[in-house]
């Protein structure tokens, strides 16, 4: 039981530790609440080109620290965060933002999954018209059946 | 839309067929090499150091011949396997600038006397800010500048003699040399 407790500890220390190493680039005391939450902001909007799918704020790459080095100086120079992202996009291209701008090249990218849904609805919708179609004719079918059986039925009895 | 019954039967074959297209090219694109955006567009400006000196070298200096701008470092394994065809197209009269990135002096000049200098400059970027503002993402990169300095091409990654004959070399025929 006291082994469990001892290891526990152990644990709890191995897993802070963790904790402190994950948040050692973060540290830049001297920006004002509101600049170190547009390093925050911008650092997270970044791709890390070395290794992609991480933001330039999860990665350890060189590149990333080096990115993340700009941002702060140019947050501190009074740098607006337009100006930051067409820094880096400048250089790195639109792939490094990873919500990309609204731009003839990226129109396909922005409009494509909403084509293609309403394409799918027109395909839907003129599938199922076809099939109440199809079901209305079937019962008009049926109803001119029934109309003649029943005039048949008053022949019969005449 | 009125289409006779058999069409609509084409329709899954259709949009399989163009699943098929779209992968076959999306598949063979390498996620990993971004295209620059500074293709087309003048070299980055640079005061960089030449490797073990003070002389100060700009981008001014590379104007008036096509050159290579061959990113290095010592450090840098994949430059080892394209450093045998810079040795070639040195020889071969091809002007390649060095940029030693990250690296140190000594590092750099130490790895260029074990395997050759196939540069006619060679230029110290230690702390990368060249290769920032150059939008280098790994070493090897090579960009290739037209006599005015206008990026024409970049390579990502080393270099082969494929890209040389197939891409670079029609692209360097095909720039005027001025001043020359």
């Amino acid at each position: 039981m006291r082994e469990l407790t001892r290891m526990r500890t152990w644990l709890r220390a191995v897993l802070l530790a963790l904790c402190a190493v994950g948040g050692v680039h973060a540290q830049h005391e001297d920006l004002t609440p509101e600049q170190a939450q547009r390093y925050q902001k911008l650092v997270n909007e970044l791709r890390c080109l070395v290794c992609q799918n991480q933001s330039i704020a999860d990665s350890n790459a060189p590149l990333a620290a080096d990115l993340r080095d700009q941002v702060y100086v140019q947050i501190r120079a009074g740098r607006s965060d337009a100006e930051i992202s067409a820094y880096v996009t400048e250089r790195y291209g639109d792939f490094v933002l990873y919500r990309p701008p609204f731009k003839p090249a990226t129109w396909l990218l922005w409009i494509g999954p909403f084509a293609l849904l309403l394409l799918a609805l027109g395909i839907a919708l003129t599938f199922a018209r076809r099939r109440t179609r199809g079901a209305k004719a079937v019962r008009a079918d049926a109803d001119q059946l029934r109309r003649l059986l029943e005039e048949d039925g008053q022949g019969d009895r005449r | 839309m009125r289409l006779p019954r058999h069409a609509w039967a084409i329709l899954p074959v259709a949009v399989l067929l163009g699943l098929v297209v779209l992968f076959a090219v999306g598949l063979r694109h390498d996620p990993r090499l971004v295209p620059s955006p500074l293709i087309g567009k003048p070299a980055p400006a640079f005061e960089l150091r030449q490797l073990g000196t003070q002389t100060i070298h700009r981008r001014d200096d590379l104007l008036g011949r096509p050159v290579l701008v061959n990113f290095f470092a010592s450090w840098c394994a994949a430059c080892r396997d394209e450093h045998p065809l810079l040795m070639e197209l040195s020889r071969r009269g091809v002007e390649i600038i060095g940029m030693d990135y990250k690296d140190t002096d000594a590092d750099g000049e130490r790895w260029l006397r074990l395997h050759g200098n196939p540069y006619r400059t060679v230029l110290a970027d230690p702390e990368g800010r060249a290769g920032l503002d150059w939008g280098v993402y790994g070493v090897p990169e090579t960009y290739v500048l037209d006599a005015q300095g206008i990026i024409v091409y970049k390579q990502i990654g080393p270099l082969d003699a494929q890209t040389w004959r197939d891409t670079i070399a029609p692209l360097l025929a095909a720039v005027p040399a001025q001043g020359r």
